[in-house]
């Protein structure tokens, strides 16, 4: 494992409005792993990737991406610097063409030769969506979706990829396929994945590493193999 | 055809009576306190009549005894629509760019008057597609950067004589600047609180140059606009070039025409642009759009800035035409109607929203004798649009049908 952390969160708070979602939360990514953060409704996993993304202010603390502090860069700036999420719900652009939603997962790059290759490489990916290439997004069934929006965030080149319970509300076949998808992309191209999911057992047998979350706290962190095999864990979360 | 009748003969009859009883109070109901039924009997016989002969169209059509008549006539349609698809949009764009153009050979002063109307429509609808059905930013107050325009070229002519070719520049950037002005407080607000807002923003515009009595002559308007000029050579004691007004309304139609053609150009250049793809992605989730590096600020910043350009130069154009302004063309009836006309014509389509304009303006004109009725025909069309065809006339083209599930 690398010495250095690509993505690191020191102690970080945040809030909507009155209402405090995150109490101090503190995790370490390294380059290459793929970590799961895991926890109930409303323990703060998804307000921890939007305030990565700076969707949502920082109250205190820090975040630090590949060691710079990115806690005030503007939301839009950060695929630039290789940091994508997949929000949860997918939130693909509905009534865009399968091909534009790509598209505009590479808005900020200029180079087109580049733009072609990553999207023959996306379109190898998910064949299903070079069939439906110029179909409307939301005409999409929901596992298609998610493909898609998996997709757009990798036509952003990311060093980094967030992804928000990218299992929401799919078969188990199509989630096992979203899933191998997720160990491939991290395999071949290297990319680090930081993993939220309601599904800890799924989401803790790809990971290396997990974090789980409560209440707007960081409560564990271990080896994914260990978290899974935790008697607590597996009481809280995997329902035995 | 009974039973299909059953099912709609009672909501039928119950809607008639309901007719009636809204009816009777508007003409029955005098000033002196007196009653009659005559007269809304009367008007309402004739609407059973009219809306039963339909109704029974309707289900005549339903239950098939008229395949014989439709059948034939709908694969006419269709041998139509295919034989039009065959010729390239082009072709079609030429066809009709050429009849504008000869269009006031054909026809009289009044025509003229009515097609400048519809052009200076078509640039503000177009120019209001970039907001609204682009951007997806509901904007109540567009007028306002009409108004700003008009008054631009309307000040500049009536006190330095600036040419209205060099004043047209100068409405669409003060026109857009005032929409960057507007923006910039408003865009941090989404959805009803923008729509409100820019309502309130519309009329402030209309208050200040009602009562700013030393620039604008408040509620009396500017007179003496001069129109547009040109240089045209004259040999007449040695060549030199005379300065002439084009005063007859056919050299102001081929100016209005320039612009609406200017407009149509840059907005479809702009809908297939990169801006115009970030611009839909804010309309289609605007979080979404952000996680994906585009700047939402400054482009919706951006969508207002060029819908007010073109309001801006429709403005000037409209000063120019009329040579006199005053802030009773910029009331909130018209922003109003300039929005039916983009959601009449179908949001985000550029054919559409010019069918609608020329609806819009046009349909009023040809039933001049109805013209009490004009709102209440309106409104009824529009309600009977939106059930039919919420997507407008035209709607923009997307293609895309559901999918099937292929999961598992």
């Amino acid at each position: 494992m690398a010495a250095e952390p690509i993505l690191e969160l020191q102690n970080v708070h945040a809030s909507y409005g009155n209402i405090k979602a995150l109490k101090g939360v503190s995790l370490k990514v390294y380059p290459g792993e793929i970590v799961a953060i895991i926890g109930a409704n409303g323990a703060g996993k998804s307000t921890t990737l939007m305030t990565i993304c700076g969707i949502v202010a920082v109250d205190e603390g820090d975040i630090l991406y590949q060691g710079r502090s990115i806690t005030k860069v503007a939301a839009e700036k950060l695929p630039v610097m290789g940091l994508c999420q997949v929000p949860e719900g997918r939130r693909i652009f509905p009534r865009l063409t399968v091909h534009e939603n790509l598209e505009l997962g590479a808005f900020y790059r200029r180079d087109r030769e580049g733009i072609e290759k990553d999207m023959q490489r996306v379109y190898e990916l998910f064949p299903v969506l070079k069939e439906r290439k110029r179909q409307q997004g939301g005409t999409l069934s929901g596992g298609e979706q998610q493909m898609l929006a998996i997709g757009r965030a990798l036509m952003s080149r990311p060093k980094v990829l967030l992804m928000d319970e990218p299992s929401l509300g799919l078969a188990p076949l199509i989630v096992q396929k979203i899933f191998d998808i997720i160990h491939e992309v991290n395999q071949k191209e290297g990319t680090t994945i930081l993993l939220v999911e309601q599904n800890a057992n799924l989401a803790l047998q790809a990971a290396q590493r997990g974090y789980v979350l409560e209440t707007g706290r960081v409560t564990m962190e271990d080896e994914a193999e260990k978290l899974l095999h935790n008697a607590e864990i597996r009481k809280a979360y995997l329902g035995e | 055809m009974i039973r299909e009748f059953k099912k709609i003969g009672k909501i039928y009859v119950f809607g008639m009576l309901w007719l009636l009883g809204l009816i009777w109070p508007m003409v029955g109901i005098h000033k002196d306190g007196s009653l009659s039924f005559g007269r809304a009997f009367t008007i309402w016989s004739y609407i059973v009549v009219g809306t039963f002969a339909c109704l029974l169209l309707y289900l005549l059509n339903k239950s098939g005894y008229l395949d014989k008549a439709t059948k034939p006539m709908g694969r006419v349609r269709d041998d139509l629509v295919a034989k039009a698809r065959a010729v390239p949009v082009w072709i079609w764009t030429l066809v009709a760019l050429a009849a504008a153009l000869i269009y006031p050979l054909f026809t009289a002063r009044y025509a003229h008057d009515v097609a400048i109307q519809v052009l200076i429509y078509i640039s503000l609808g177009l120019g209001l597609n970039i907001v609204v059905g682009l951007a997806g930013l509901l904007d109540l107050g567009y007028i306002a950067f009409y108004g700003v325009g008009a008054y631009t070229y309307a000040l500049l002519s009536v006190h330095y004589g600036m040419s209205f070719w060099l004043c047209l520049p100068v409405a669409a950037v003060l026109a857009s600047v005032a929409g960057c002005l507007i923006g910039y407080p408003t865009l941090r607000m989404r959805g009803d609180y923008l729509a409100i807002v820019t309502l309130g923003f519309g009329e402030i515009v209309r208050l200040i140059l009602n009562n700013w009595m030393s620039l604008t002559n408040g509620p009396n308007g500017i007179l003496g606009i001069k129109p547009p000029g040109i240089y045209v050579p004259s040999f007449e004691g040695g060549f030199h070039f005379e300065h002439i007004y084009l005063k007859k309304l056919y050299f102001l139609y081929y100016i209005a025409l320039a612009i609406a053609v200017v407009t149509i150009v840059a907005v479809r250049r702009l809908n297939f642009s990169r801006i115009g793809r970030a611009w839909e992605s804010i309309r289609e989730d605007e979080t979404a759009a952000e996680l994906m590096g585009v700047n939402t600020f400054m482009l919706k910043l951006l969508a207002y800035a060029m819908g007010a350009v073109f309001a801006g130069l429709a403005g000037a154009f409209f000063a120019a035409r009329m040579r006199f302004v005053s802030p009773e063309s910029f009331t909130f009836l018209e922003s109003a109607m300039v929005l039916s006309m983009v959601v009449l014509g179908g949001m985000g389509s550029i054919p559409g929203i010019i069918l609608g304009c020329a609806a819009l303006i046009v349909l009023p004109e040809v039933f001049r004798e109805f013209e009490l009725y004009r709102m209440l025909v309106f409104g009824a069309a529009m309600t009977v649009m939106m059930i039919f065809r919420p997507a407008g006339l035209i709607p923009a083209k997307r293609v895309g049908t559901r999918s099937e599930e292929k999961e598992g």
